[in-house]
């Protein structure tokens, strides 16, 4: 393999954890974008996701080649559906009472929900690391020295729709122009007659339920899920969200995929004991430097 | 309210607080006399420690209002100041406190410098990361703090001539040791708050614009917060390695830095009573749930859910934090708005 194609292959491995991540960030910048909270549980509504999927194998036979494609359709759906109907219910009880309470109060309440999460999926699930199941592992396309698996592949492709279609409700149904009014202006929109309320929920809904989409490709990728890999992965999701300017949906699409591919050169060329520190550091430096992020969203302060 | 109403009543707040603090201080020195249990002692000897870097963390965020999530860096840099300072030149557990303390409060300034001109969650965030790196690179250099093995140094040792008391392993001497230190710490930090630092701080978490312009130099202020909060934490770092004898990377993790700001919280920000109540509760409160076993995180986080849901102004939060933390504080600000129009009007 000359370096310019391992330069390439570096890409792509990174292109693939970019897209997950930038699935999980749209969660963070669609929630921040409304009602500026962090949502510090949603690493945890992610990891959740995986867990939801993995519930779903457990009810098909262990023969090697059992149908997968119905299986993870199944997953998905399950995950994606439990996820949203978990943020919305998050939303109602923890983060609804205290709309107009200061942010501290809110962010020690996410950290609060975080935590029971945490440890319910640990009282359901125990504390090991769980396998997942491998899905279209050993074949790829090659090209010339290049491995592209078809995982990768499947893993690019079905977050690039999910984001194309959000995209779509985000600026072209009533619903999506609904969210745009009550980011923009809350007040505003309420008088205008938006049940605000209902699109706060209905923001929860589809962040977490893209979250939990990221959760089950998170697992097929890695192969093992433990309870408390929402923490990181969700940090990194939340850097991938401000590098892209947070509040900002195609920033978040962006800003992951940006955050993937250079944590897979950072991993691939210098150290992966050391990987953790890129994204800490990029986050750093750019809320220093850039805070704005790579879609600047002009706002009014 | 006239102003010689306001000072009695200060004066009688000032009374009823010194006889609590008294009766509570004297129930702490004979404590250890009447209860041998030595998980009890260890226990809160942690809580003290906990509580020290609580009192360090509300001069940031209680007083000045900067949200630190990376109160764990700076008690590792103390901590570790102490570890290698003993480990490769052997000095003592004494001669170490002032680069335990200068360490932490240098690295409070290099990275204070660069940080505190972003403001809440941005700051908060920034601080987030700060403390991951500290800790990875704690765990990664493996030939200079022994990585993720970490390093064993050396108890406390008092020497009088030819003789000498070693702190050793067991609670009791460091129960003193923390409780001093704890006095000496709420001294500092109670004569910071009232002093003309203390009220610009107040008066910069407030209204940061209003504060630049009465003259308050914000950005030197924030920084000697941040300072002070630092050094307060690299001071607790010290004595933790101390009473520890090891250090590792383990200790200054992310949740630590949460369960700081949420024993913060929890006990009442910007209070000194409020920051050691909220330090032991939150100590205790694992150790009492423990016959709970696996279910006592969970009960930990709904403890903090519901707290924020009923009384976000904690445990010992004073009236005009409550107010604050409502949601109709929109009604105290015009209140005093209209208190001071009728004052500019006299």
């Amino acid at each position: 393999m000359n370096p310019f194609e391992t330069f390439i292959q570096q890409l792509i491995n990174g292109l693939t954890i970019g897209m997950i991540y930038a699935l999980i960030a749209l969660g963070y910048t669609m929630v921040y974008g409304i009602i500026q909270l962090i949502n510090f549980a949603h690493g945890e509504i992610f990891i959740t996701g995986a867990f939801f999927a993995l519930a779903v194998f457990g009810l098909f036979p262990h023969t090697p080649q059992f149908n997968s494609v119905l299986a993870l359709v199944l997953a998905f759906g399950a995950a994606m559906a439990g996820c949203g109907f978990l943020g919305v219910v998050i939303e109602r009880i923890a983060y609804r009472p205290l709309r107009k309470a200061p942010r501290l109060a809110c962010l020690i309440t996410a950290i609060g929900v975080s935590f029971i999460l945490q440890n319910v999926l640990m009282l359901i699930w125990g504390p090991v690391d769980k396998s997942f199941p491998a899905f279209f592992k050993h074949s790829a396309l090659t090209f010339g020295s290049l491995r592209v698996t078809f995982m990768q592949g499947f893993i690019i492709i079905t977050s690039l729709v999910m984001m194309i279609a959000l995209r779509f409700f985000v600026t072209r149904t009533m619903l999506g122009k609904a969210l745009r009014a009550a980011s923009a202006d809350m007040t505003a929109a309420r008088l205008m007659g938006i049940n605000v309320d209902k699109v706060i929920s209905i923001c929860f809904l589809i962040g977490s339920a893209l979250g939990g989409a990221g959760g089950v490709m998170y697992g097929m990728y890695y192969n093992t899920i433990s309870f408390h890999d929402g923490y990181l992965v969700g940090i990194k999701a939340f850097t991938a969200a401000v590098l892209g300017g947070i509040g900002n949906v195609p920033g978040a699409m962006l800003g992951g995929i940006a955050l993937g591919m250079l944590e897979g050169l950072g991993a691939g060329y210098l150290s992966s004991a050391w990987k953790n520190v890129f994204a800490f550091l990029i986050l750093v430096i750019l809320l220093l430097c850039w805070p704005s992020g790579i879609l600047r969203k002009s706002r009014n302060e | 309210m006239n102003k010689r109403a306001i000072t009695a009543y200060q004066k009688k707040g000032k009374f009823s607080r010194w006889a609590m603090s008294a009766v509570v201080l004297l129930i702490l020195v004979v404590l250890p006399f009447f209860n041998h249990n030595e998980y009890h002692l260890e226990v809160l000897v942690s809580a003290g420690i906990f509580a020290i870097l609580v009192l360090g963390l509300n001069v940031m965020t209680g007083y000045c209002g900067l949200l630190n999530l990376g109160q764990a860096a700076f008690f590792a840099s103390g901590a570790y100041t102490y570890a290698l300072l003993n480990v490769k030149l052997g000095l003592s557990f004494w001669v170490s406190l002032p680069a335990c303390v200068i360490s932490s409060a240098a690295l409070g300034l290099l990275f204070g410098s660069c940080v505190l001109r972003l403001k809440g969650d941005y700051l908060a965030l920034v601080t987030l990361g700060f403390g991951e790196i500290i800790r990875i690179t704690l765990n990664n250099m493996d030939s200079l703090t022994g990585g993720p093995n970490g390093l064993t140094v050396s108890h406390p040792l008092i020497g009088f001539a030819d003789k000498s008391f070693d702190f050793g392993i067991k609670s009791m001497p460091y129960y003193y040791l923390t409780l001093l230190a704890i006095i000496v710490i709420v001294i500092i930090t109670n004569r910071l708050a009232s002093s003309r630092f203390g009220r610009a701080w107040v008066a910069i978490k407030e209204d940061e614009v209003a504060a630049a312009c009465m003259g308050i130099n914000t950005g030197k202020l924030k920084l000697l917060a941040f300072c002070v909060g630092s050094a307060i934490a690299g001071f607790a770092g010290w004595l933790f390695a101390g009473k520890q004898g090891f250090v590792s990377p383990d200790s200054f993790d992310f949740i630590t830095s949460i369960m700081l700001v949420a024993m913060l919280v929890l006990g009442g920000i910007g209070s000194i009573a409020g920051s050691i109540v909220g330090a032991v509760a939150l100590t205790l409160l694992p150790e009492i749930l423990r016959p709970l076993q696996e279910y006592r995180m969970f009960l930990f986080g709904a403890v903090m859910m519901v707290m924020m849901l009923f009384r976000p102004q904690g445990i010992l939060g004073g009236v005009r934090i409550l107010e604050e933390f409502r949601p109709e504080n929109e009604r105290v600000r015009q209140e005093e708005d209209e208190v001071l129009g009728e004052g500019l009007k006299q």
